[in-house]
């Protein structure tokens, strides 16, 4: 039986990496972040996968959820606000690596 | 203009709203007053709601910092409830500005802003918000200076964010209720900055 809650692999400052996959079904991950690099912000907790949660399951193991942030001029090329402008994404730990 | 009393066709959502809800009735699982009750609480949740929070937050240092560390906690000593999602407050300072956006669809903070307004459940301001936001801030008449850096938050998951905008210059003294006068929705979003 699993455990009804996954512990957390990061902490606030890690760089981590999301999955570059593109599974069917109901997934919280955006496309445009997919791949891209960034840093842990902090550790929202730990909530129902969504994408279980979507096909009337349990959501269980309650995955982690971050919040990662990634600079803009890594995430768009050629973006032309400042060096400093960032984006924060809230990203479950199973698209973490 | 629309003649009072014309014929309106349903629209295909509209269609499936009055079907689903007729056959949740019909099976006894909820009553028409329990829709009617739940529509009126989220019509009767507006902009003002959010506001107080930030006056609060501009005339008192130690709620501030309580909203900042737990929005949810904090909103519920104001006795504002908000169910079921975690707040996040993000504050605004002269070196970074915040703004929030939904990319995946419209995620907001209904229990402090009411219901969001058709430009935030967008295309155009979802897909752009995270891709140029200077450019979206400038269509809203927001010109940031260079020494301002930019985050952008993509609400995608189970939080809601608020903005804490910074409280402007000449506002010395003002009482709370004042203040919350002239932090609108837009400020809250930070797609605007309250102006005295």
């Amino acid at each position: 039986m699993a455990a009804s809650e996954m512990s957390a692999r990061f902490r606030p400052g890690d760089r981590v990496r999301v999955r570059k996959a593109y599974p069917l079904g109901h997934i919280r991950t955006p496309f445009y972040i997919r791949g891209h690099s960034g840093v842990v912000e902090r550790l929202c907790g730990s909530f129902g996968n969504p994408e279980e949660l979507a096909q009337m399951r349990s959501g269980e193991p309650k995955q982690p959820l971050y919040r990662v942030r990634f600079l803009q001029k890594d995430v768009w090329p050629g973006y032309r606000g400042d060096a400093r402008d960032v984006l924060e994404v809230e990203i479950f730990q199973h698209w973490l690596e | 203009m629309k003649e009072e009393g014309s014929y309106q066709p349903y629209s295909y959502f509209q269609l499936m709203e009055v079907s689903l809800r007729e056959l949740l009735v019909d099976k006894g699982i909820v009553t028409e007053a329990q829709v009617e009750a739940t529509v009126e609480d989220m019509r009767s949740r507006s902009p003002e709601r959010g506001a107080k929070v930030v006056a609060r937050a501009w005339v008192d240092g130690s709620f501030k910092q309580k909203l900042l560390e737990n929005g949810t906690r904090a909103c519920e000593e104001l006795g504002l409830d908000v169910p079921a999602l975690r707040l996040v407050v993000v504050e605004n300072t002269a070196s970074v500005h915040n703004m929030i956006v939904c990319t995946l669809c419209s995620c907001y903070p209904r229990m402090l802003l009411g219901i969001p307004p058709d430009w935030y459940k967008s295309r155009n301001y979802r897909s752009r918000a995270v891709r140029e936001p200077r450019a979206v801030l400038a269509e809203f008449g927001l010109q940031l200076g260079e020494e301002t850096a930019i985050r952008v938050h993509d609400s995608t998951a189970d939080m809601r964010y608020l903005v804490l905008p910074m409280r402007p210059a000449g506002t010395e003294g003002w009482a709370e209720e004042r203040l919350a006068s002239i932090v609108t929705r837009d400020c809250m979003i930070g797609v605007a900055v309250p102006r005295k």
